[in-house]
């Protein structure tokens, strides 16, 4: 067993997370968590739908900016993919998409304001770039038979349409729906910097302790998701994407000067702006980089470990709960729904809600991480044992899942793992705007301070973290010769 | 120009020459049938061929290579998308024009399957999308036809009637057979391959299947 690469992959993996377990810190600090858990619950099951119309109109807005963003990325990320195959267009497309949506937020929210288009541009540059690689992946899967017996000729258009879109048009719509579902969420999270969107609803209804209105937003939330079969048909999808640019609300308007001011002056490091020069610049940015950078970038891939091995424990616990060799209808629904709701609610949401409850330390955090992308793998995972034809004979209870399940799936399970690492580096960093220590409670203690050249330092750090992170974990799918599917 | 000359054909896979060098020459108005056992090196002729004379082929190649996301008509049309502008063809691809339409429908009928003209190409028999692939050949129309294995998947009468309609639409044709008796019947000359070299080039009439058997 020691000797299979991936145990011992696994193993090296368990160990950082244990290591890193003794430098993080993990404590329920809240006077009283049970009750404000109890309290939580309790507004949920008691949701609150009409306390005021904002609810909808936060829904509202919600679809809208998902609709507009996820459109916009896809249309950009498609005439990325095509010519995604020269290197410029890959660094930049791996750099956009390294930047977390809220990180775009904050970064517009200084120069346009509460326009619409802050939120816009959030969603649809980092899809962008996301599109731009998935959908170049999918069309290089594209059987080159035909375009090669083409006459002579051809217009490349013509032979673009003919022999690759039919061919990939399938997986091209799956993928672009399921980003869309990503697009909800993320739309909904842009609240929490202030845009109008479910999470500005959520975080004002907490404040207040309104948990029954709370309750009520997250409940909407996760039948608008699970609805979407039903709402969002290709016939229709038009009407959405034409529509859905008159639902971003009005906003406030751009200031033009504090675009201007943004970039020529708020931006420069502020020894040059304040004329030291280079020499000002070096005590500037060595002392950006131990009290901010080091720190954020050590608490980040800490927290990031953790999260990754609790992500993976989650899952083998969790895909049984919807894995047909186990148990009866009854305890599958119950899986099902725990894992539509672990995997619907952003990890953003997740950690928000348990800070709340528990006070600030990375625990809310690492749960919240574990349970959205264990209830993602766990999900998938589940599904692919139900694939699976056991001999009649087979062992049944725990052996069955040990003996049988678990060395069937173990591969894809670490495929998707190492798929989500970079995944879940980004959102590491994010959570920091709700305090914890990460690099993004350092970016947005320095929007705060109106230190924005620190910020896009900072920032410019974690984008260069994620794509190590990435390319790191392709370096290990390949190693270890894992197969990766890119809708996950 | 519509027969070739072509001399110097060679092929390796990992390192070991599969084909040639050979020299093969087929004047206008041939009709050539390539046989041998298989692996000896037929299919890799037929594409060596295809690479020189692109420009004048109409090829089925022997995984057809069709799209099968499509229905049958674009796979057919797509033998003539260097006749249209790309205006026309993303039309073609959203609304057929009558025109091509009727064309394709006529060549499908001539193949016993106008009635599977907008089914997608996926939901075929192996047989039937053979066809599709013969048709798409004929639809483009080229001066040469270079067909690997076009009747494997067809039943008798079937295999005779693609046969006698590949003979009549096209003058010059190198077809990789492995059926000597269709080969005899359809062909006017035999290339006998064996171990990626010619071990036999004779005009049809003066052979028989004995004749050509030695090679297997």
């Amino acid at each position: 067993m020691l000797s299979s690469p991936t145990v011992r992959t696994s193993l090296i993996f368990v160990a950082v997370a244990l290591i890193s377990l003794l430098f993080a810190d993990i404590a329920i600090t809240a006077s009283n968590p049970w009750r404000d858990l109890g309290n939580f619950f309790l507004g949920v099951l008691t949701p609150n739908f009409f306390s005021s119309e904002g609810l909808m109109t936060a829904l509202l807005r919600t679809v809208a900016f998902a609709f507009v963003g996820v459109a916009l990325g896809s249309v950009c990320g498609f005439l990325l993919s095509l010519v995604y195959r020269f290197l410029p267009v890959r660094i930049f497309c791996a750099f956009i998409r390294a930047i977390h949506e809220l990180f775009w937020a904050l970064i517009f929210l200084q120069f346009f304001g509460f326009h619409p288009l802050t939120g816009v541009l959030a969603i649809a540059i980092p899809y962008s770039g996301i599109f731009a690689k998935v959908y170049s992946e999918i069309l290089d899967e594209a059987d080159p038979e035909p375009g090669r017996l083409l006459p002579p000729g051809t217009g490349t258009i013509a032979a673009f349409l003919y022999t690759r879109i039919p061919d990939c048009w399938v997986q091209l719509r799956t993928y672009t729906a399921y980003r869309l579902e990503c697009g909800l969420r993320s739309s909904a999270i842009l609240g929490f910097v202030g845009l109008p969107t479910l999470g500005f609803y959520l975080e004002s209804s907490f404040s207040q302790g309104l948990y029954s209105d709370a309750g009520a937003m997250l409940i909407l939330f996760y039948v608008l998701i699970a609805t979407m079969p039903l709402w969002v048909k290709p016939k229709i999808l038009p009407v959405y994407i034409l529509g859905a640019p008159f639902f971003l609300g009005e906003g406030l308007p751009i200031v033009w000067g504090n675009v201007e001011r943004f970039f020529t002056e708020d931006i420069v490091p502020s020894p040059l702006r304040d004329g030291e020069g280079l020499a000002g610049l070096i005590p500037w940015f060595n002392d950006l980089m131990i009290n901010e950078a080091m720190p954020g970038i050590w608490n980040t891939v800490i927290l990031t470990q953790i999260a990754l091995v609790a992500t993976g424990i989650l899952t083998l616990l969790a895909f049984p709960l919807i894995s047909n060799h186990f148990g009866g209808p009854v305890r599958r629904t119950s899986g099902h729904v725990f894992l539509v709701i672990a995997r619907s609610t952003p990890e953003y949401i997740l950690a928000y809600i348990l800070l709340q409850l528990w006070g600030p330390s990375m625990l809310p955090a690492v749960v919240a991480l574990a349970l959205h992308n264990g209830g993602i793998i766990g999900h998938l995972i589940g599904r692919q044992t139900n694939g699976i034809r056991l001999r009649p004979d087979a062992p049944t209870g725990f052996n069955r899942y040990s003996w049988e399940l678990v060395p069937r799936v173990y591969r894809s399970f670490l495929a998707f793992l190492f798929y989500r690492w970079e995944i879940i580096m980004r959102e590491t960093a994010i959570l920091g705007i709700l305090g914890i220590y990460t690099l993004g409670f350092y970016v947005d203690s320095a929007i705060q301070n109106i230190r924005f050249d620190r910020a896009m330092v900072l920032i410019l750090i974690t984008a260069l973290l994620n794509i190590g992170i990435d390319a790191l974990g392709r370096y290990i799918r390949r190693k270890l010769a894992l197969q990766t599917m890119p809708t996950c | 120009m519509s027969g070739f000359d072509l001399s110097g054909l060679t092929a390796s896979f990992g390192g070991e020459r599969v084909i040639g060098p050979l020299s093969l020459t087929v004047k206008q108005g041939e009709q050539v049938a390539l046989v041998g056992k298989s692996g000896a090196g037929k299919s890799t002729l037929i594409r060596l061929i295809h690479e020189r004379v692109n420009r004048e082929s109409s090829l089925v190649p022997q995984d057809l290579g069709l799209v099968n996301a499509l229905p049958v008509f674009h796979n057919v049309f797509m033998g003539q998308l260097d006749k249209h502008t790309t205006w026309y063809n993303t039309l073609t691809l959203i609304r057929p024009f009558s025109r091509n339409r009727d064309e394709v429908r006529e060549l499908l009928r001539a193949l016993g399957m106008a009635e599977k003209l907008w089914l997608p190409t996926a939901s075929l028999s192996g047989g039937q999308r053979q066809r599709v692939a013969i048709a798409r050949a004929l639809y483009r129309n080229a001066p040469v036809l270079l067909a690997d294995e076009p009747i494997s998947a067809l039943d008798g009468p079937m295999a005779h009637l693609v046969m006698e309609l590949l003979k009549e639409r096209f003058q010059t044709s190198v077809i990789a057979l492995h059926d000597v008796e269709m080969a005899l019947k359809y062909c006017s000359r035999i290339v006998g391959i064996q171990d990626g070299q010619v071990a036999l080039d004779e005009s049809s009439k003066r052979l028989t299947a004995t004749d050509i058997t030695s090679l297997y």
